[in-house]
């Protein structure tokens, strides 16, 4: 079994500080949060398994999806993951409308925190020329043949990596929080504009839902991927900091991907 | 390298901490004071929405173009107990809504002095705590109106409503604070969509508390009552749904 987590006993091997304390804080909060609020949100989902575009919709108005149209296995595993197991709906609502705010805080922190340390600038930053389409395609032939580190520079992010780490961050998670305002009816008297920047509140809605989906495959992509280069040393860099990487590195590249 | 760890054990290991964290969610909260930490996201939210936003806004009016076609009803749909009944078949010419509790000038309105009264129309989306909206045009009073003509005391905190509908036996009652009772969009509605309020959607008046769910928005409204405090009425939550299965009372979010 060739497992990229055993490091073989001979090679060398340099232990390297990769996650900052923030960033490991962050990841574990949110990681909790997300399952917490995915789990609570399809227990809110199931009081009315509907979704429409624009202002309005309910039991008359035309649907563009519905629960008795998902296949079984997708039906079976929202019932498995439902918060509470049995369906109430006044408990889904507190456990979401409370981790709303963990997750929504976390995030804003996080930001914060890694504007002033840099970890944004330096470790998530698109650099001139990673865009580039021959960049791209070795990266993804790198993927598939499951390499993920550059030998070069083992800590830092990959392209395709820090892609869906932006998208994550950036887009689908502030995504995720505004639609869930716009869906308020005190928020939408306070700030009109979360209605107008989603198109109404059932578009809204459905926006939630679609980005929900949307972060549920980053959650498999990252945790197969985590898994693939070497399960035990990326979680162990989530939890305590430190990476093991082959060879020998210089104490620090001026490249730390925190 | 002592600590070996499989990726098989690894995805097991992700399994079952998974499977522990959601029936951990359902055992913990059945701690009470887990259950408690968990309720004060209602206090947080409520209190994050009052500090960082506009107390007065309103909420967005629509256009006649851009109501429901169909404004479904929920909860009751008729109270079907003897005395509304009654009061139904004589076209509520009986019904008086009775405005009391902390009150200098306790008022019993007929259905014709409610329909006298400067009403306010604002076609507005209604959202149910369930997940769906509908869009429709209300006419009625503001609340405001009545309770200032009632001579509302500063000892008042609350408003309750006592409706005609009943819930395992006693009559359905929510509550609002004073920045939601004073707010111009609080309005006692007695039309719907320019029609005679219908018996499904609450007749002869229902509440429209427009920034908060549903259920708030009281149906077949009997009494109005300002009160100092939540305690003594019904289990001291200040509604049905929240006395007995867990809702919010604050029904922003």
């Amino acid at each position: 079994m060739n497992d990229p987590a055993r490091p073989i006993a001979t090679a060398p091997v340099t232990v390297i500080k990769r996650h900052r304390i923030a960033t490991r804080l962050w990841h574990w909060i949110t990681a909790v949060a997300m399952f917490i609020m995915i789990g609570s949100g399809i227990g809110i989902l199931k009081a009315h398994p509907r979704f429409y575009w624009g202002r309005y919709g309910a039991n008359f108005d035309q649907a563009w999806t519905t629960l008795d149209q998902w296949p079984g296995w997708v039906v079976t595993l929202i019932n498995l993951l439902t918060i509470p197991a049995s369906y109430n709906l006044a408990i889904s609502r507190r456990w979401h409308l409370f981790f709303a705010l963990v997750l929504s805080f976390a995030l804003l922190g996080f930001m914060i925190v890694s504007l002033f340390n840099r970890h944004f600038q330096r470790d998530l930053r698109v650099r001139a020329g990673e865009l580039a389409p021959r960049e791209v395609a070795h990266d993804v032939r790198e993927h598939l043949a499951l390499r993920f580190h550059d030998p070069k520079r083992p800590a830092a992010y990959n392209i395709l990596q820090k892609l869906s780490y932006v998208a994550t961050i950036f887009i689908l998670l502030p995504v995720m929080i505004l639609t869930g305002l716009a869906m308020s009816p005190a928020m939408d008297a306070a700030w009109p504009w979360l209605l107008d920047i989603f198109g109404g509140r059932q578009s809204a809605r459905s926006i939630h839902f679609i980005a929900m989906v949307a972060l549920v495959l980053f959650i498999i992509a990252h945790l197969a991927l985590v898994i693939l280069a070497g399960a035990w040393n990326e979680v162990r860099s989530m939890i305590t900091g430190r990476f093991t990487v082959p060879g020998h590195v210089p104490a620090h590249t001026g490249e730390d991907a925190a | 390298m002592s600590i070996i760890i499989t990726r098989r054990s690894l995805v097991a290991g992700a399994a079952v901490g998974a499977g522990a964290l959601l029936t951990g969610c359902d055992k913990i909260i059945q701690h009470p004071e887990a259950r408690k930490i968990l309720f004060m996201g209602e206090e947080m939210q409520r209190g994050l929405q009052r500090a960082l936003t506009d107390r007065n806004a309103l909420v967005p009016e629509f256009s006649a173009a851009q109501m429901s076609p169909i404004f479904r009803s929920n909860g009751t749909r008729n109270p079907g107990t003897p005395a509304y009944t009654e009061m139904l078949v004589n076209n509520f010419a009986d019904y008086r809504l009775r405005v009391g509790g902390l009150v200098d000038r306790p008022l019993s309105l007929s259905l014709p002095q409610l329909r006298q009264m400067p009403a306010r129309a604002q076609i507005t989306r209604h959202d149910c705590v369930e997940g769906w909206s509908a869009i429709a045009k209300w006419q009625g009073p503001k609340l405001a109106t009545l309770l200032q003509a009632a001579g509302i005391r500063d000892t008042a905190r609350y408003i309750v409503f006592t409706c005609a509908d009943l819930y395992r036996g006693t009559p359905y009652y929510e509550s609002i604070d004073l920045i939601d009772a004073f707010h111009p969009q609080t309005i006692l509605a007695w039309a719907l969509n320019d029609q005679i309020l219908d018996v499904a959607h609450g007749a002869p008046v229902r509440l429209r508390v427009e920034r908060q769910l549903g259920y708030k928005h009281a149906k077949y409204i009997m009494a109005i009552d300002a009160v100092a405090s939540l305690a003594g009425i019904g289990k001291g939550k200040g509604g049905y749904w929240e006395d007995n299965v867990d809702y919010d009372w604050y029904a922003g979010i």
